[in-house]
């Protein structure tokens, strides 16, 4: 079976992320201020075959911890869909 | 005394690196190419600089996998000597043999120009020549993701054991925030591995070590591991 994860690999919280803050402070030039701490990461999404839903689930964390994020600057968060 | 060069896909100081350690420093070099899966008996192993696979994903994610980090992690487990610069170094901190990241610098700019360095060990294997009363080393860096960051704990243990190698500075000496061109965390430029057989660092020692550049401050690291490797 097929499954398609969506992977978001994002700074850690406690981090500057100078991209997001240049793009929260060109918010104000487009008269939305409103918009405040805009941060930004990588969305990856990937096909695995697995058994079943759980099977693919430990697969995509184990690709995570491995390759896709590194723990020291980012966290990651996913979901598994029926592909 | 047998220094080995690894070659990744996108590496572009190689040749940089093999010109210093083999016409200027006397030693003998080889390259090694990502792919090999062995370390043809070099004593010394180098990461070079560059863009390997791109920076695809995050600076030296990919190429830490390739099939000679293998070799060069237990070479390393062993107690054996690897050296990583700005590239190099990135690959060092994702294959976990030195502790710490390498963010995108807190401008976002790629920097490229040369900047001043302070020795915060004198006993390590890249500055045992360099002199106490030498107070900075002018060494061009070159990298977008040159922001060193690591928790406060980690961080309290390697200024403890002595792994922070190198801070950037101004031209005196003084350690401040406008010396920083990077926004790394205690301005810090290179660090090592507890063991202090395994360093890392961004500016680039193998631009400054030909009087022809101008420049030979670089060449002062290189003499202390030849110092140190051949004694």
């Amino acid at each position: 079976m097929k499954f398609r994860a969506e992977i978001n690999v994002m700074p850690l919280k406690a981090l500057l992320d100078p991209q997001g803050k240049a793009v929260t402070n060109s918010m104000k030039n487009l008269s939305l201020s409103e918009i405040e701490n805009v941060r930004i990461g990588k969305h990856i999404t990937l096909v695995i075959e697995a058994g079943n839903k759980e099977m693919a689930k430990t697969k995509v964390d184990e690709a995570c911890k491995k390759l896709l994020h590194n723990p020291i600057m980012e966290y990651y968060e996913f979901e598994i869909f029926e592909n | 005394m047998k220094f080995g060069v690894v070659i990744f896909p996108g590496s572009n100081c190689d040749q940089d690196m093999i010109y210093v350690l083999r016409n200027v420093m006397q030693q003998e070099v080889v390259e090694l190419w990502h792919k090999e899966a062995d370390l043809k008996k070099c004593d010394f192993i180098v990461l070079p600089g560059g863009f390997s696979y791109g920076d695809y994903l995050r600076s030296g994610a990919i190429a830490r996998f390739s099939p000679i980090m293998d070799a060069v992690g237990n070479f390393a487990e062993k107690g054996g000597y690897v050296f990583g610069v700005c590239n190099g170094f990135q690959i060092l901190c994702e294959a976990r043999l030195v502790p710490g990241a390498l963010m995108h610098n807190t401008e976002r700019k790629f920097i490229c120009k040369n900047v001043f360095i302070k020795p915060q060990n004198y006993d390590t294997l890249v500055t045992n020549q360099i002199s106490r009363s030498k107070v900075s080393l002018k060494i061009p860096i070159a990298h977008g993701e040159g922001n060193y960051f690591n928790d406060a704990e980690s961080l309290k243990k390697m200024n403890d054991s002595g792994q922070i190698l190198f801070r950037y500075c101004d031209e005196q000496g003084n350690i401040t925030p406008e010396s920083n061109p990077n926004g790394a965390i205690e301005n810090i430029a290179g660090v090592c591995n507890a063991k202090k057989n395994v360093f890392g660092m961004m500016p680039h020692p193998e631009r400054a070590a030909d009087t022809e550049l101008n420049n030979t401050d670089g060449k002062l690291l290189f003499q202390s591991i030849v110092n140190l490797v051949t004694a």
